[in-house]
């Protein structure tokens, strides 16, 4: 096929794929490299369902090209719990019942954590404008929130 | 099942606990499988070939250039969906909304579908359909498709419930009417009447995952679906009827499920997917995108509703009216029914009177959202109620306990309520910190009640105890927010044992008896039912098996803490044994241990909540923030009680959303024009405050623990809570919602 | 014998008789007496009816019993989200 090779990184391991000119990073995640916890809810940025961290950016992985990802660092959710040790982020979610169906999950994981990678202590309202990029229809995201805080405490008393 | 009043006292060693559930794991490393996550060998990609128009006559499809491009395996339409309803007008409407047979109604409608190698060559083989389409007159607007002169949506409808049966068709196909008293005159002697016109716009569920499902038809007439659901065995049901197979040769797995509220209870995209399946011999792959959901899944009714009340100096309310229009989408249904039915529940009145009107537009079939019908109705109520009060000089809330519905009291929907919740949520709000709490410049607050029935259903529940003594629960009712958490705890409750012991698995079709679908708030209350009785079941066999093991008579054997305990004179040195020790010796004593259970789980006990909003108003550009929030509950018994406030708390941020911003946005060609997430615009994190929540429990009479659903009632109150806080702060009754910017600002203005 | 509350519609294909004895024992009985009695109740049957005995509603467990001195309502089968 007609296609362009494309050499990167995605949770720290070394990754090849070929791919179309316009085809998404999250086509490319999902659908030729099997990392499934990325998830699609609109695919035009709007619901941040498939946040990751490119370099040290977060982006919706609908709005980057694939070819886009050629030499750079991507972080999925896939790559947040050390083996069967949990990220402090995924424990709190699960402690604070932070999730109901789920779906939106991994895009708040990788958003809270970009956002506390940059803001280790953030008030509540930094915390609501830095998640407000993804959307939750089922919490009403006070417990995310709550997990958040609780898991900023975590990391920065580690 | 009735409710065990040993219980209230009786201190739960699993219910009421808050451990961690079962699939969250899964769900936060990213290994939890959704509809778009599965994927089988050989799968095609199906995409669906959408009509823009709201009204049209499908004169021709021409398929022939799609069917030849490279990389086509299937084209479907109407044609390879025959009608196979025998009669079922409701599996009719499905079919037709599934594939569009003779007429397009509304934009977005599915007209064609194509099955093809990958999603670009489907897409591109899309556009290669030529569809001739004759347009006709259409009408978006509930009012206006109410008219008498308005476009006639179906010519078969003919209004029903009304005398002498009406001898042309229109666009209202139910008129029903609930209530006792004299209304009119009860109305006459009232000394404080309000009598308002209340408008709500369409609202989605707004799931984050779209539609989703991958179809598997084999030749030998066996087929298999993945799908995301609320109710898999429901699925089975209408994807067998639509395409002639048999129920058990069609299994149905349920995804985990990305959100439903109600949108995903009848099928959208499944036959279609399985009639391509079934034309290409592989499996295909449908998953809708967010604009397709947007404009052909969903949304809820538009309404206009006319409320009349009237109260005695004293506060008492003495009349109450509602006339409610409620739109449906272009088939039948019955939402006006229901927001007739719940308009006035939370209230004790001697002449009440709804009439409901449902009307056909040219918009989505409308689907089940959340306690569906009664937030509209309850925005029109609870205004009206809140402006009486001020009229009659009593606090909002003094003025609701003094005509709350109590036990004994003849619902307005006919009935006579048992023990509810009404009084008691009032009386918490009453008293709560937040009723107290001083407001600034430009806020205001305000509260509301709000009803709903609950449903049970049928419910089929397997205990399989383990040789370990680790028990594995199969449950049928999809998990859409933490159910096989309590389920679990529900089950290590009856057995006596760990939370840790059990685990609890949606299992598919094929492998339990059918379910109903999770909606109705029934999920953890019907399968809660169904796991006790399982439980008890098998505790049957237990006391059964270590009486074998004794060599004593199984009446002598009790069951207590997760032990068989000997009872009797003779036997009572035996020391327990544990449901580990008889598990592991179930191959001698009789093999596997189990319990099962089939109920319909009739008798849920009906919900009333009341909230509390301030907003605040900024009178120059109208936006608004939401600055606290609390919701009040009865759930009856709460099983675990962080899913009873997560479920409290959703259902209220929705209802904010519904209040404030969203709307489907039609423009005069009929066409939707915020299909998106963007200008759709559901609550993000930085719209809301934390939601403080306080649960009651006032035992459902009907459920061994007193459990009674909770997923709806907390949608219920919110539009007429920020209605009438937004109100306070502007000084003006708030009429018309979504309250967004430009529409507060015309109402400051007026 | 019950008597039995119809709500509107259904108190209309009844003839207008919002209030029906019946001799029934159970939901089962009384949805096959009322069909007898009343033929224009059929259809509004088969769309769905719901049985309120004392305020708790049961849509499918037609082998209720229906005690004396019950309160009998009938309403439309509803369902949720």
């Amino acid at each position: 096929m007609a296609g362009i090779a494309v050499s990167t990184t995605i949770n720290g391991d070394h990754a090849e794929f070929l791919c179309h000119p316009d085809e998404t990073l999250l086509e490319v995640l999902r659908e030729r490299l099997g990392l499934m916890g990325v998830k699609e809810g609109c695919g035009t940025g709007d619901c941040g369902a498939c946040s990751v961290i490119l370099d040290d950016r977060l982006v919706c992985s609908c709005l980057v090209l694939g070819a886009e990802a050629e030499g750079r660092q991507i972080a999925t959710v896939e790559g947040m719990a050390q083996g069967d040790r949990l990220h402090p982020l995924q424990q709190k979610f699960l402690e604070h019942a932070a999730l109901q169906c789920g779906i939106c999950t991994p895009g708040f994981l990788i958003a809270a954590k970009d956002l506390l990678a940059k803001n280790p202590d953030p008030t509540e309202e930094e915390i609501r404008f830095g998640l407000a990029g993804n959307l939750c229809r089922c919490t009403g995201y006070d417990k995310i929130v709550r997990a958040v805080q609780d898991a900023a405490s975590v990391m920065r008393g580690a | 099942m009735t409710f065990d009043p040993s219980h209230a006292a009786r201190s739960f060693s699993s219910v009421g606990t808050r451990p961690i559930r079962p699939d969250g794991v899964d769900k936060v490393t990213g290994r939890a499988r959704y509809g778009a996550d599965f994927n089988m060998p050989g799968q095609l990609i199906g995409r669906i070939l959408r009509s823009p128009h709201a009204h049209a006559v499908i004169r021709k499809i021409d398929t022939s250039k799609a069917e030849q491009f490279p990389g086509v395996k299937a084209v479907v339409t109407a044609a390879d969906l025959p009608d196979l309803t025998d009669g079922d007008t409701s599996m009719y409407d499905i079919l037709d909304n599934c594939m569009a047979r003779n007429k397009a109604l509304y934009d977005g409608h599915a007209v064609a579908a194509v099955a093809a190698i990958d999603a670009r060559t489907a897409k591109q083989a899309l556009k290669l359909i030529d569809v001739e389409y004759e347009l006709l007159p259409h009408v978006t607007d509930v009012d206006q498709a109410f008219a008498a002169d308005a476009p006639l949506i179906n010519e078969t409808i003919f209004t029903t419930g009304v005398d002498p049966k009406p001898d042309r068709a229109s666009n209202v196909s139910m008129r029903s009417q609930f209530g006792h008293g004299d209304v009119d005159a009860g109305m006459a002697e009232a000394d404080f009447v309000v009598a308002r016109t209340f408008k709500t716009e369409q609202t989605h569920q707004g799931y984050i995952e779209p539609h989703a499902c991958v179809a598997n038809v084999s030749s030998d007439g066996t087929a298999d679906l993945w799908v995301c659901t609320q109710g898999h065995f429901v699925y089975r049901q209408h994807c067998a009827q639509l395409l002639g197979l048999e129920a058990s040769r069609l299994r149905v797995t349920s995804s985990e499920i990305g959100g439903g509220f109600g949108g995903k209870t009848h099928v959208w995209a499944e036959p279609v997917a399985l009639a391509l399946s079934r034309k290409a011999g592989r499996p295909v792959k449908l998953v809708m995108t967010r604009d397709e959901v947007f404009r052909a899944t969903g949304p809820t009714s538009a309404t206009s509703i006319d409320v009349k009340i009237g109260a005695m100096k004293d506060g008492t309310i003495i009349a109450a009216d509602a006339t409610l229009r409620y739109s449906c989408g272009p088939y039948a249904g019955s939402w006006a029914e229901v927001g007739a039915m719940t308009a006035f529940a939370c209230y004790k009145l001697e002449n009440v009177r709804t009439v409901g009107y449902e009307v056909l537009v040219n918009r989505p079939k409308t689907a089940a959202y959340r306690a569906p019908s009664a937030p509209m109705a309850a925005f029109a109520v609870e205004s009206a109620i809140d402006e009486l009060a001020k009229k009659v000089g009593m606090d909002a809330v003094d003025f609701r306990i003094k005509n709350a519905a109590q036990e004994g009291t003849k619902a307005s929907y006919g009935p006579v309520y048992g023990p509810i919740g009404i009084g008691p949520t009032l009386e918490a709000v009453k008293n709560h910190p937040h009723m107290k709490a001083s407001l600034g410049k430009n806020q205001g607050r305000g509260m509301a009640c709000g009803f709903w029935f609950n449903f049970g259903g049928q419910t089929c529940t397997d205990l399989n105890i383990g040789m370990d003594g680790t028990v594995s629960l199969a449950v049928g009712t999809v998990d859409v927010g933490g159910s096989r958490a309590s389920l679990s705890l529900v089950a290590a409750e009856e057995l006596g044992i760990d939370y840790a012991q059990v685990r609890a698995v949606i299992a598919d079709t094929s492998s339990l008896g059918y379910n109903d679908m999770t909606d109705g708030s029934r999920g953890t209350f019907s399968s809660s039912m169904a796991t006790i009785s399982a439980a008890r079941n098998a505790i049957k066999i237990l006391r059964a098996r270590a009486a074998q093991m004794w060599d004593i008579p199984v009446e002598d054997v009790t069951w207590e803490k997760g032990h068989a305990v000997a009872k009797g004179e003779t036997h009572g040195n035996l020391p327990n044994l544990s449901l580990k020790e008889i598990a592991a010796a179930s191959g001698t004593t009789g093999g596997p241990i189990a319990g099962h259970s089939e109920i319909v789980a009739d008798g849920a006990g009906v919900s009333f909540a009341t909230h509390i909003c301030d907003i605040e108003v900024d009178p120059e550009t109208g936006a608004t923030k939401v600055l606290r929030y609390t919701v009040v509950q009865d759930a009856g018994k709460a099983v675990h009680p962080t899913y009873v406030e997560g479920q409290y708390q959703g259902g209220a941020a929705q209802g904010i959303g519904w209040a404030l911003n969203e709307e489907y946005i039609y423009g005069k060609d009929g066409r939707l024009q915020n299909a998106g997430f963007l200008d759709y615009r559901i609550p993000v994190c930085s719209d809301l405050p934390m939601i403080d929540t306080q649960i009651l429990e006032i035992p459902n009479p009907n459920h061994p623990y007193g459990v009674r659903g909770v997923g709806e009632t907390s949608i219920v109150p919110p539009l007429a809570a920020v209605a009438n806080a937004v109100s306070n702060a502007v000084g003006v009754r708030m009429q018309h919602i979504p309250m967004s910017p430009p529409r507060i600002l015309a109402a400051l203005e007026a | 014998m019950v008597e039995v509350t119809l709500w509107g519609a259904l108190a209309a294909a009844a003839e207008g008789n919002s209030k029906v004895e019946v001799e029934a024992k159970n939901i089962r009985e009384l949805f096959k007496k009322l069909s007898e009695r009343f033929p224009g109740l059929t259809p509004l049957m088969d769309r769905g009816i719901a049985v309120a005995i004392d305020g708790t509603i049961y849509r499918d467990t037609w082998s209720k019993e229906l005690p004396a001195g019950a309160e009998i309502y009938l309403l439309p089968r509803l369902a949720g989200g």
